[in-house]
């Protein structure tokens, strides 16, 4: 699998996206600075966490009108399949190829803990490689990921099987207390309505190999391999 | 000061130069040097380069006693970071420093501003910082600015670190009535190098570039060093506008900057600007390379219009470094900055004079000899009376709690045991993908990138220890970093220290000082862990009143194959606990005491450094031959405490049995005696363990197994492991939660 990622000024976890895909792929993703004009022909555009610009306006606000946008774009409306994790999924919203807004922490504060995920629909690019329902352990850290949209954006979200992966607790069950955030029906990641964009808050790439403390971050870019197959 | 107007140029009196904190004595040096009478914008640099602060001028007389060299210690003291040798040319490049006194004042900036100084000295000396640690020390939890201060300290630690994308990895965190006036803000960074690439901030090379980069200068943090070098009154509040502020993003950029810079061959010096800003980055080049500076101050990229040389060179605004490169490369380093967006000014080049020559709107402004103003600064000898050390308290003379589970479920929900996640759950502890050891541990570990090699970083310091007598308390800070480094299964390599104490002037406060330098001398010495960095804060005091002593040690060990790492969290039922060195109930100082009986008092738990490293040379190699499942340093709260973490570390119970011999339950169970572990093996492999102790003399002790989800200990209690995670979790989130 081809894939790039997009470097801002301030993502900070660009390196760690990188050896990901590098690691599960085998091949090196394409760096991509945020003023190339130039995205190369990939089928993997990953928008990687970090406070890009400082997180000083809305989150991913200055990053969204970067010059490397407009390439970012034109892959969207090809079809090709986008990635952005944490902050990189605040940069989706602003971007408008995602519904709704990643809003400050119900806490007001930062959090980075491992959370439970249930994969809520394994029939897409990005959660094949897992079954519905699976409780998967995957790491936030983030300040801002309330997830917001209005009510006819969830209704259409639920309906559609956008919702990627749910905060739950071991059980499966989205509670309260198993949502690190305050987000609206507990909702971790999505998908557009073409199904080849994805957003989430937490962090797949930390969790990859057996000495970050488990593996089940694999699962979401081997399902993106194998939706290329 | 708010008197003086700084920007004319007023007549420099002897009332004037006081103000600047100069003593009679240093203002003849001043003008010896000088062979004049200082300008106002001399009369600024020498005050903040002769500061306490800037200057060690105190502490260095006795600094100079402590080990620091060592066949892997590729740079010791005297850089802007320590830099050991962790093999495959590789170095681990760190230092720990405080930021106690903005940090009162305003808790976000201080704090912030404090990780980011750290990260800049570890930066640039070439290294991409990987880790983050801290040791916190806050008033009592009844206090009613602790809760405000904890608050803001911890959003500030995380604000900056998780910006930057380094994770802060661990640390510890106290509470006690000392740092009422006085909270303590000790930042570390660990940075990772090519041992061929390490950069060093003496300048050379006449005619060479001096360039500036990173932010624009403002009128942020004048006088920073000089308040750091004084102790608070009632109207410390007031001094707010000496608080500089920090700006993660652009420290993320300065960093990604230099790395970029750094990896080409055009850098000659570098040094970033901390304290005193660019007149000790500028002073340090310069005297450290027997060169002159010339500087144009018109050419410093300035943030507010009219700013006088005076304020420029006293300025500390955050994230800027001072570079030196090799002539003719000019253009080509200044496209990496403008790519990061970054400032980008020559402001001078490198003389044979070996002054500091400052010009301004076409006159010389400042023209100072470099190196008597750095070598020749005021060295005191200050007086000092040794602590008198306490009464050991017997065992047998601390009464027995009614309750044992009660009196252990008090502690383990007590300020000084509950959970910090509340804390660590604000920092992004694992970006960068590399932390394999969780905050929660014994020490923190992070691997080298791209290879099997991690290093284990753990910071610590018992001031109730060195309260009660420097000496030991010294000697157990260095010892117990050693513990926890060791108990992750890593070689413990070299250490950084944050020395805190209260007004040198007093000969109370001096004799602390002096006790503690000694103890960390002869831990070092024996453990062979030389210390390679560090930084010392005076003055915490406020009102006369002085915090307790606080040497904190950063320690840095090396483990050469991280797979072989183990946590404190117990892996299987059925495996076998044992403890690792003898449990005598030594009760006096330790926490049991306090929180129990409310006594501080009694002599702290003496440290056999022989001891230690036998013991702890033990303990690491049965981990690095696979025998051990999960280890744990025994240290405050004593055994009892120590198997209740490792319970709550894996959530699974355990049956223990113990032989107290004749003394009482309490002082056995909670006692501090040092040089232990508690250490789990399989079934399987304890009897070869024990075999092995025993072989070279280390007393070991089969005292249970683990099973079931209550801590049992024969004859004396049984509680559920339920419980203890309520006790322990809860405390920090309901504090913190409350109105003062």
């Amino acid at each position: 699998m081809k894939s790039a990622v997009v470097t801002f000024p301030a993502s900070n976890c660009n390196r760690d996206m990188f050896d990901a895909l590098e690691k599960i792929t085998g091949q090196r993703p394409h760096e991509i600075w945020h003023q190339d004009t130039d995205i190369p022909d990939v089928d993997l555009i990953a928008l990687p966490g970090g406070f890009s610009f400082g997180d000083y306006l809305r989150c991913g606000a200055m990053a969204a009108r970067s010059p490397a946008i407009n390439g970012v774009m034109a892959h969207a409306e090809r079809g090709g399949n986008i990635i952005g994790v944490c902050n990189g999924f605040q940069v989706l919203t602003e971007m408008g190829l995602l519904p709704g807004a990643l809003m400050r922490n119900r806490s007001l504060k930062f959090v980075c803990k491992t959370v439970q995920l249930k994969v809520e629909n394994a029939d897409s690019t990005f959660t094949n490689a897992y079954t519905d329902g699976q409780v998967i352990d995957i790491p936030v850290a983030h300040h801002d990921g309330n997830y917001f949209a209005d009510d006819q954006t969830l209704a259409e979200l639920e309906g559609d099987g956008r919702i990627a992966f749910r905060y739950v607790d071991q059980n499966g069950e989205a509670t309260k207390l198993s949502n690190p955030n305050g987000s609206q029906n507990n909702i971790a990641g999505i998908m557009n309505k073409r199904g080849n964009i994805l957003g989430m808050m937490p962090h797949p790439e930390r969790l990859i190999e057996d000495a970050q403390g488990g593996i089940d971050g694999r699962g979401f870019f081997e399902s993106i391999i194998n939706s290329l197959n | 000061m708010t008197e003086t107007n700084w920007n004319n140029n007023p007549e420099i009196t002897d009332g004037l130069v006081k103000e600047h904190g100069l003593s009679d004595d240093e203002q003849k040096l001043m003008v010896k040097i000088l062979g004049r009478t200082p300008t106002l914008t001399e009369l600024g640099i020498f005050s903040v380069m002769w500061s306490e602060h800037c200057s060690y001028k105190s502490s260095k007389l006795h600094l100079k006693t402590l080990p620091t060299k060592a066949p892997w210690v590729i740079h010791g003291p005297g850089e802007n970071a320590g830099v050991i040798d962790i093999g495959d040319n590789q170095a681990a490049i760190f230092k720990m420093e405080s930021h106690n006194h903005p940090s009162y004042i305003e808790p976000y900036q201080g704090a912030a501003t404090g990780v980011g100084g750290i990260l800049r000295d570890v930066f640039t000396m070439g290294a991409r910082p990987i880790a983050n640690m801290n040791a916190l020390r806050f008033g009592s939890p009844e206090h009613h600015k602790t809760r405000h201060l904890l608050s803001g300290v911890v959003e500030g630690i995380g604000g900056y670190g998780n910006c930057v994308g380094v994770p802060t990895v661990g640390g510890e965190t106290n509470f006690h009535p000392s740092y009422d006036g006085n909270i303590l803000v000790n930042a570390m960074a660990v940075g990772l190098a090519d041992q061929d690439k390490i950069f060093l901030s003496a300048a050379a090379g006449v005619g060479n570039p001096v360039i500036y980069v990173g932010s624009k200068t403002g009128r942020d943090g004048i006088h920073g060093a000089t308040m750091a070098s004084a102790e608070f009154t009632e109207d410390s509040e007031e001094k707010r506008p000496t608080v500089q502020v920090g700006d993660p993003f652009t420290e993320k950029l300065l960093i990604e900057a230099c790395i970029e810079l750094m990896s080409t061959d055009m850098v000659v010096a570098i040094q970033d600007m901390g304290a005193a800003g660019l007149t000790s980055s500028s002073v340090e080049m310069a005297s450290g390379g027997g060169v002159g500076f010339s500087l144009n101050l018109d050419n410093v990229p300035q943030r507010e219009e009219g700013m006088t040389p005076y304020e420029m060179m006293l300025s500390e605004s955050q994230e800027r470094m001072l570079v030196v490169l090799k002539p003719d490369r000019v253009e080509e380093a200044k496209k990496i900055f403008v790519k990061w967006d970054l400032d980008f000014a020559v402001i001078g080049e490198i003389t044979e004079s070996g002054n500091l020559t400052l010009s301004w709107q076409g006159n010389v402004v400042a023209d100072i000899p470099t190196q008597p103003l750095a070598d020749n600064s005021p060295e005191y000898d200050r007086p000092w009376v040794k602590t008198e050390a306490p009464a050991t308290i017997d065992p047998n003379d601390v009464t027995a709690p009614n309750d044992l589970a009660d009196a252990l479920l008090k502690m383990v929900g007590s300020s000084s045991f509950a959970s910090r996640a509340w804390i660590w759950q604000q920092y992004d502890h694992q970006v960068m993908a590399d932390t394999i050891q969780l905050p929660g541990g014994d020490a923190a570990v992070v691997r080298v990138h791209g290879t099997d090699k991690a290093l284990a970083i753990s910071t610590d310091c018992t001031p109730r220890y060195c309260y009660a007598d420097p000496f030991e308390g010294g000697k157990q800070a260095v010892a117990e970093t050693w513990r926890n480094v060791t108990a992750v299964g890593a070689t413990p390599m070299a250490i950084t220290d944050c020395l805190n104490f209260g007004n040198p002037e007093r000969p109370d406060i001096m004799g602390q000082f002096f006790g503690a330098i000694e103890g960390i001398r002869e831990a070092c010495t024996v453990l062979d862990y030389p210390v390679v960095s560090g930084n010392v804060s005076l003055y915490n005091e406020t009102n006369g009143t002085g915090i307790h002593p606080t040497p904190a040690i950063g320690g840095v060990g090396l483990l050469e194959d991280s797979r072989k790492m183990i946590t404190i969290a117990p892996k299987n039922d059925g495996d076998v606990v044992m403890v690792i060195g003898e449990s005598k109930g030594h009760i006096g100082c330790t926490e049991y005491l306090n929180i129990i009986e409310g006594r501080e008092e009694g002599a702290p738990p003496p440290v056999n450094l022989e001891l230690e490293k036998k013991n702890g040379d033990f303990v690491r190699g049965q981990i690095i031959a696979g025998s051990v499942t999960a280890c744990h340093d025994i240290s405050d709260g004593g055994l009892f405490i120590a198997l209740t973490e490792m319970a709550l570390a894996s959530n699974k119970g355990m049956d223990i049995n113990l032989n107290y011999g004749d003394i009482p339950a309490h002082s056995y169970g909670f006692g501090e005696d040092q040089a232990r572990y508690v250490i789990c093996a399989s079934s399987s492999d304890a009897d070869r363990v024990i075999s092995a102790a025993n072989a070279v003399g280390v007393a070991i002790e089969n005292i249970g197994t683990i099973c079931g989800n209550e801590l049992s200990v024969a004859n004396s209690f049984t509680v559920a492991v339920s419980d203890l995670l309520d006790a322990h979790a809860s405390w920090m989130p309901n504090y913190m939660s409350t109105e003062s």
